[in-house]
């Protein structure tokens, strides 16, 4: 049954009152600090860019190597360093492997070192930069001198020392990147815990009786996530960077297990003649840091208060 | 600032002995002996020479007699190029390091101070967003990659530079551009967020309502100001470029310490290593202490903070 609201007489129709409740109502629903971000960073067309890459590169690795009829390590010597083609979408190596596969499987082991080798140091320095700030004075001091020591060890010959250590690979990789990345986190979280802390919200959550992990894992390190999220993102081409030089020397991933690294090494022992086994790795390692770069900036800008409209 | 200075030198003492001492123990824990990888060499022999370079003596023994030569300045025989010293190797392969990365770092600084202040002065117009593109581009390109593109194009292709080798002029072209494109791009992002930081001062409207000129404002006002960032880079920076990016004189077949470094890691030659990570880290420490100490010079309120 349809009515036909356009038909009934003006007088009809009743004033239905002021609700008083209902005027003092906020019309907007309120948004959320994280929705306010990610609606100002959905806008920064730049940074979603960046985004999208990252999420298809990062799908390919996933399916394209299960979907295919070769696997990143199976040889056809009778058919080495071809150019590409319809077979071979990227060619093949100089052992005949196919490097549309090797390609799109280096991604996972480049992307997982690069995702992984960002975010666990940088949780270590959370952990340690929160405790040193929060509790201050002597715990502070030391925890800071030592960390002014550390940072001066140049950083490359204690990943290639402790990879010589522990062996080659994806988790050794990370492991080294752990041990010898944590320390600007902590600085930088340390510097933030000392300003958060003084803050009202704490003051009253220590007078309710919270306990110190509590105040430091429910208050403090929720306001610094914007920052670590930030150096995480930003880390995380870094990481990938490290990986690749690390594995163009020699050091990081043993073959047959390719990497963006190992490919990019491989390529350019026949570059002069086969310039296109460099220049994929190439290309994918460039415009994977590229995009996190972008995103990291954008995320960067959408998170700055000052940039707040 | 005499405390002040004291207080750094013995924090960069301190780091370079911890450095020496981790490096010596972690390198022990390695497996292997260095004169495993030379086929010729029997079991017996092996032990010989172990025994000769006193490398079966207790550890701790070993540790403080390097240590105590270390502090004559003699880091001992290489124990893979046969009668020749660490310091002699050195002494030859660092001068070349260094022309490298001072060639670099003279490209590198100038042009990447300019974009970085041009970027913010003309923030948001078409020169900040070629010189955004230009930097972002610059950190995502792994150094070694750009070199074997620079090698493909201008050598190969072309035909206009040479390959690799490091001896005339021409030759020194392709691995400075290789090395100063990623200095210059970081260069560039850093001054340009510090200027754009600088630019919202309070003492910069001062400088502006007392009537100053833009260009007086700019440069006793402005850049002096955003440089402090740029300082404390410098230092690791112009450290790290001077003893030679590893990767770069692998692929340019340059003479410098970068090589010897990962063949000396890699073929487990004990003196030279240590030798080289010292020597690396008294640069990086003593570089870090310089900047620590202009610091105190150019910010007062650093000095007194601490």
């Amino acid at each position: 049954m349809t009515r036909d609201f356009a038909g009934i007489p003006k007088d009809e129709f009743e004033f239905a009152g002021k609700s008083e409740e209902k005027s003092e109502l906020l019309t907007r629903p309120s948004i959320s600090f994280w929705r306010d971000v990610w609606r100002r960073l959905f806008k920064n067309k730049v940074a979603m860019t960046g985004l999208v890459i990252i999420l298809a590169i990062a799908l390919s690795s996933l399916i394209i190597p299960e979907l295919s009829s070769y696997s990143y390590s199976q040889q056809n010597l009778r058919n080495i360093n071809a150019a590409p083609s319809s077979q071979h979408w990227f060619g093949t190596d100089s052992l005949g492997r196919d490097l549309w596969v090797r390609t799109w499987f280096g991604a996972r082991v480049s992307l997982a070192v690069g995702i992984f080798g960002s975010i666990i140091p940088s949780l270590i320095g959370v952990l340690i930069g929160g405790i040193s700030g929060y509790f201050g004075g002597k715990v502070d001091m030391i925890i800071m001198r030592l960390i002014d020591i550390i940072i001066c060890i140049p950083q490359m010959i204690y990943i290639i020392l402790i990879m010589l250590v522990i062996g080659s690979g994806p988790v050794p990789l990370i492991i080294a990147f752990a041990i010898t990345g944590w320390m600007g986190s902590a600085r930088n979280v340390r510097g933030l815990i000392l300003k958060i802390k003084e803050e009202e919200f704490v003051l009253a959550s220590r007078i309710l009786g919270a306990s110190h992990g509590r105040i430091i894992f429910n208050h403090l390190v929720p306001n610094t996530l914007g920052i670590v999220v930030v150096s995480m993102t930003l880390g995380v081409p870094a990481a990938i960077f490290q990986e690749a030089y690390l594995s163009f020397i020699g050091l990081g991933i043993k073959p047959p297990i390719p990497s963006w690294g190992q490919l990019a090494n491989l390529g350019t022992a026949v570059f002069r003649i086969y310039p296109t086994q460099l220049l994929i790795p190439a290309i994918m390692i460039s415009l994977t840091m590229l995009s996190f770069n972008l995103f990291g900036d954008g995320l960067r800008d959408a998170l700055d208060p000052k940039l707040r409209s | 600032m005499v405390r002040y200075i004291l207080r750094r030198f013995l924090i960069s003492l301190l780091t370079l002995w911890l450095l020496a001492a981790i490096t010596f123990f972690l390198l022990r824990l390695l497996p292997g002996n260095p004169f495993q990888s030379d086929q010729i060499l029997t079991f017996e022999m092996q032990e010989r020479m172990m025994n000769y370079y006193g490398l079966n003596r207790p550890l701790i023994e070993q540790y403080f007699t390097y240590m105590g030569n270390l502090l004559q300045g003699n880091m001992g025989y290489s124990l893979k190029y046969t009668n020749r010293t660490v310091n002699s190797i050195i002494v030859r392969a660092f001068p070349v390091s260094a022309d490298l990365g001072l060639r670099s770092l003279a490209l590198a600084l100038p042009v990447g101070l300019f974009l970085g202040i041009a970027s913010a002065r003309k923030r948001g117009k078409a020169v900040d967003y070629l010189c955004v593109v230009i930097s972002v581009i610059g950190v995502s390109i792994p150094s070694f990659i750009l070199g074997s593109f620079l090698q493909y194009i201008f050598a190969l292709r072309l035909k206009i530079l040479p390959m690799a080798q490091w001896t005339t002029e021409m030759h020194k072209v392709l691995p400075t551009v290789a090395i100063a494109l990623g200095l210059l791009a970081t260069l560039t992002r850093i001054m340009r967020a510090s200027m754009l930081e600088v630019t919202t001062q309070d003492y910069v409207k001062t400088a502006k309502s007392k009537g100053l000129s833009e260009g007086k404002i700019i440069w006793s006002h402005e850049i002096r100001n955003a440089l402090i960032p740029i300082l404390t880079m410098l230092g690791p920076m112009v450290a790290s470029v001077l003893m030679g990016t590893f990767v770069i004189e692998k692929i340019f077949a340059i003479p410098g310490l970068g090589l010897h470094f990962v063949n000396s890691i890699t073929g487990l030659d004990y003196t030279m290593t240590m030798g080289l990570t010292v020597f690396f880290g008294a640069f990086l420490v003593s570089a870090n202490f310089l900047v620590d100490i202009a610091y105190g010079i150019v910010d007062p309120r650093i000095r007194l903070a601490k």
